[in-house]
């Protein structure tokens, strides 16, 4: 099977590359979100425990 | 309070504690992001390129390895929120009300997409995007009771409040779970009957089922790891006055 077979899919290429692109954006978002959100909170936190110390 | 044994009692002791918890949580991410990545990998490669096409439906089922999975995470999450919501409600345990408000995005997220590659292999198979048929609608108010959990613990201020409405909503949509499950068996569906689930003899041959399995295992890995990663969040969140957390800040400072 060349590449360009492989990614032909049989004619059906548009189907199913968009869902696993879809499939792929949706699940990387559910984990970086929560975690750029946590490193962001942890910033915030020690922002204000540096002007309470000050 | 000796009805437990005391290593059982001391180990849900320690596991509930936040600081631990949070501790642990960033020491097992390696390791569960390891074996999710092999299993994702050797799942693709099984599904994508070994797997032959289908006799009838071409290249086009090869959707299934996602579709599918994702469908069956949409039930699992969706009853592990449920129960960690009812764990949360009765013994008021911190953890199991994080354990349930964190489960809600990433369900969401495996109902959107089991509901966006279904409506991608039913057009080229059925001739039609969509249709008001019982496992897709019913399917649908899954997504909505997701997003109604989301959107209801958003709403109210106090979190602990907050997890008792939302254990009680998703308890009640629980209802909804056995719908989708035998929705292709009470009615009659333009979706097709399960494959894998049959008892008996399963109708799909094993070189289609050997990288569909691992997908799901694969997806079973990644729910733990989104669930775990949003619910690190939520615990910093709720516990920020705590003196773990300060603590914890002052040494990243350092």
């Amino acid at each position: 099977m060349s590449l360009h077979e492989f990614f032909a899919m049989g004619g059906y290429a548009f189907y199913v590359w968009t869902s696993y692109g879809l499939c792929f954006v949706v699940l990387l978002a559910n984990i970086l979100l929560p975690v750029i959100r946590r490193k962001q909170f942890l910033r915030q936190l020690a922002h204000k425990q540096k002007r309470q110390n000050s | 309070m000796k009805f437990i044994p005391d290593p059982v009692g001391r180990f849900f002791h320690r596991m509930a504690s936040p600081p631990h918890f949070y501790a642990l949580t960033e020491k097992l991410m390696p390791w569960l992001s390891a074996v999710f990545l092999l299993l994702l990998a050797g799942g693709l490669y099984g599904g994508l390129y070994l797997a032959p096409p289908d006799y009838q439906q071409g290249d086009s089922y090869r959707i299934i390895y996602i579709h599918v999975p994702s469908a069956w995470m949409s039930l699992f999450i969706y009853i592990v929120m449920a129960m960690a919501g009812a764990i949360g409600l009765i013994w008021r345990i911190k953890l199991a009300e994080i354990v349930a408000i964190s489960s809600a995005s990433v369900g969401a997220g495996f109902t959107f997409i089991a509901l966006v590659t279904g409506s991608l292999w039913g057009k080229p198979m059925w001739g039609t995007w969509w249709v008001w048929d019982a496992r897709l609608t019913s399917e649908l108010i899954l997504l909505f009771l997701y997003l109604g959990v989301i959107g209801l613990y958003n709403a109210i201020d106090d979190k602990r409040t907050a997890s008792k409405a939302v254990a009680i909503l998703a308890l009640v949509g629980v209802v909804n779970i056995s719908i989708i499950h035998y929705s292709v068996e009470w009615w009659n569906t333009l979706h097709q009957g399960p494959t894998v689930t049959k008892m008996d003899k399963p109708s799909i041959h094993v070189s289609m089922l050997v990288p569909l399995l691992t997908m799901a295992a694969a997806f079973k890995f990644y729910y733990l790891i989104a669930m775990l990663q949003r619910a690190r969040l939520e615990l910093l969140q709720r516990e920020r006055t705590a003196a773990w957390v300060k603590k914890l800040v002052a040494e990243q400072q350092s």
